[in-house]
């Protein structure tokens, strides 16, 4: 068995930063504890002799020369910004009041 | 125009449009017509569109004037395209099928968008998908479910389904779709159509709203293999914005859909049977297995060597597959953050971090939830060896069994869906149910090698199309075409015409395609 609990997924979601709600934690708690047994399969065979592949082709160098390409202009990266000050995004307090 | 006219657009091949545009017996703007009208016709009832792009016959206008003044044009210039939501376009909304991103209009174009506007093709608009592609159903789209065609009640498949759907309901030609552990393959079976994963960096990311980095391909969705080689040579070939593309120069796609529609390249092919994956095991549909033994059958028919072939490690793709991509996921998903671009949704006091919390509450649906939180603990220290790692490792076990099994044979063969479509909620419920769905299409993905998925028949049973899967080692996406486009006039030869001209006719389609 997983050692998925409520904790555990409540404490994950922080990390991802999701703002779960209890009923939510419940059921992926159950959901993930399933999940988690079954890909556990992957060990079985995932002996200390494999390697590990992390890209399917391996690509090296890509080199490009070093001009100056097209980049986005400050009006066309914050055109989609939820609020910005015409110059920069606009967010609210960085740290809380315990920081 | 004519609804005789309109209804011959909307089921002709792009190759045949390209033809008729090229000898002038057809403009973009009538074709571009028919198939606008054709999606005010049936969209209602199908939902492959998140999004119908206002300015098409606009664009199909300037082809025309171009061809007018005597100008040289792209071979597919004028014809349309329907285009995946993952992609980004400077023109319309790009959300990847999820309300953190509505309305979201991209700064810039996808790599891939921007070829198929240089090719002078007409992009229709944005489809439907699963949301940030996770899904084999739509159902999992922030903007309701695509129904297949060819049974209303039933899904289409995913997380492409809005491209599949688009292109089996005769509401475009060809469409982009993406696939990252089949959402291109399994989408082409359940709904009766062609789609190409292509090699693993044979096609740029470039503005594809990434899923799984490691396993992401943009690829060709249509209702011919030819038709899917002209758009996988649009849209291939190296781009140095994506530093996962292969420099390689590459052969023409669709000169080998020519040369395996033309010629007899099934005589000595090998053609591997993956014994893990040849439709005895669990889960796999009778009629989806009679279907494949009879495709093996003309194979041999027609001088194909059928040979089985061992992949032992296939097994534990499917666990290794849902480690990579939730940990992959969990990490390109950090991006929505309500700074700079999607849903902000605002905590009265909050830090900058309560807000974040609150909006991919909000803005991110159960599926991606899911598979974030389930990255975040695959990737948390103490547990990474043990499911990432190990993970990484099946990768490598099963690109061995892949070049093993290349060995013995030059192309590999499986179902490339286990079932028929299946009905809405029925998988819903059950996640691993859903994952599982993906069995047969995921290898390709962990490996990097390209997979086709055309027309298998009908299963007997419900009268619902099946799907073959070719793979072909990687750089070798022109052996699938070669051998996809034989196939495919093999067994449409046997059928007496391809399969799509079966699909039912819609609701509101009136004598405008469908069968007559």
């Amino acid at each position: 068995m997983s050692e998925i609990t409520p904790e555990r997924v409540a404490h994950l979601a922080s990390l991802a930063r999701i703002a779960l709600t209890p009923a939510e934690i419940e059921t992926l708690t159950g959901e993930l504890g399933a999940i988690v047994d079954a890909v556990a399969t992957v060990q079985q065979v995932a002996t200390p002799d494999v390697p590990a592949t992390s890209h399917p082709i391996p690509l090296t160098g890509g080199m490009r020369p070093d001009v100056p390409g097209v980049t986005l202009t400050t009006e066309q990266a914050l055109a989609g910004a939820p609020d910005h000050d015409g110059s920069r995004f606009r967010v609210t307090a960085i740290l809380g009041e315990e920081q | 125009m004519s609804a005789e006219l309109s209804s011959d657009l909307i089921r002709s091949s792009a190759a045949d449009l390209a033809a008729r545009l090229a000898a002038g017996e057809v403009s973009s703007v009538e074709v571009t017509q028919a198939h606008l009208d054709r999606i005010a016709a049936v969209d209602g009832d199908v939902h492959a569109f998140l999004h119908v792009n206002a300015a098409a016959l606009e664009t199909a206008a300037q082809v025309d004037a171009d061809r007018a003044d005597g100008v040289a044009l792209p071979a597919l210039a004028g014809v349309p395209i329907a285009i995946k939501d993952v992609l980004c376009t400077l023109d319309m909304p790009s959300t990847s099928g999820s309300k953190i991103l509505e309305g979201w209009v991209p700064p810039y174009d996808a790599t891939v968008v921007a070829r198929l506007r240089a090719a002078r093709m007409i992009p229709l608009g944005k489809t439907n998908m699963d949301e940030f592609a996770m899904g084999s159903s739509t159902e999992h789209s922030a903007y309701g479910p695509t129904r297949n065609p060819w049974d209303l009640e039933r899904i289409p498949g995913g997380s492409g389904g809005g491209s599949a759907a688009a292109v089996s309901a005769f509401e475009a030609p060809v469409a982009l779709g993406s696939d990252t552990g089949g959402s291109i393959r399994q989408p082409a079976a359940v709904t009766g159509s062609v789609g190409v994963k292509p090699t693993y960096g044979a096609v740029s990311r470039y503005g594809a709203i990434a899923l799984a980095s490691s396993l992401d391909q943009v690829g060709p969705v249509s209702r011919t293999v030819l038709d899917a080689a002209l758009v996988h040579d649009v849209i291939g070939g190296h781009d140095a914005r994506d530093a996962t593309s292969i420099p390689d120069a590459w052969p023409s796609m669709a000169e080998a859909a020519r040369r395996g529609a033309r010629g007899d390249v099934l005589k000595g092919l090998r053609v591997g049977v993956v014994k893990e994956l040849d439709g005895d095991g669990e889960g796999f549909q009778a009629g989806v297995r009679q279907r494949f033994t009879e495709t093996l059958d003309l194979l041999a028919g027609a001088g194909a060597e059928i040979v089985e072939v061992s992949a032992p490690n296939f097994e534990y793709a499917v666990a290794a597959y849902y480690l990579i991509l939730p940990a992959e996921a969990s990490s390109n998903l950090a991006k929505f953050d309500s700074v700079r671009f999607g849903l902000r949704v605002e905590v009265p006091g909050g830090t900058v971090e309560d807000v974040m919390a609150a909006t991919r509450e909000a803005g991110f649906g159960p599926e991606v939830k899911r598979r974030i939180i389930l990255g975040t603990y695959a990737l948390s220290a103490g547990y990474y060896d043990a499911y990432y790692g190990s993970a990484q490792k099946v990768r490598t076990l099963i690109q061995r069994d892949f070049a093993a099994a290349f060995e013995k044979a030059d192309i590999l063969v499986s179902p490339s869906a286990p079932t028929t479509a299946f009905r809405f909620g029925e998988k819903l419920a059950d996640p691993l149910a859903m994952y599982l769905n993906d069995v047969t299409t995921i290898p390709a993905n962990l490996a990097g090698v390209p997979g086709m998925g055309l027309p298998m028949g009908l299963a007997p049973e419900d009268g619902l199309p099946t799907g073959l899967q070719l793979m072909a080692p990687a750089r070798e996406d022109a052996r699938l075409y070669e051998a996809g486009a034989a196939i495919e006039a093999l067994l449409e030869s046997h059928w007496g015409g391809p399969l799509w001209a079966q699909v039912p006719a819609l609701p509101g389609s009136a004598s405008n395609g469908g069968a007559r």
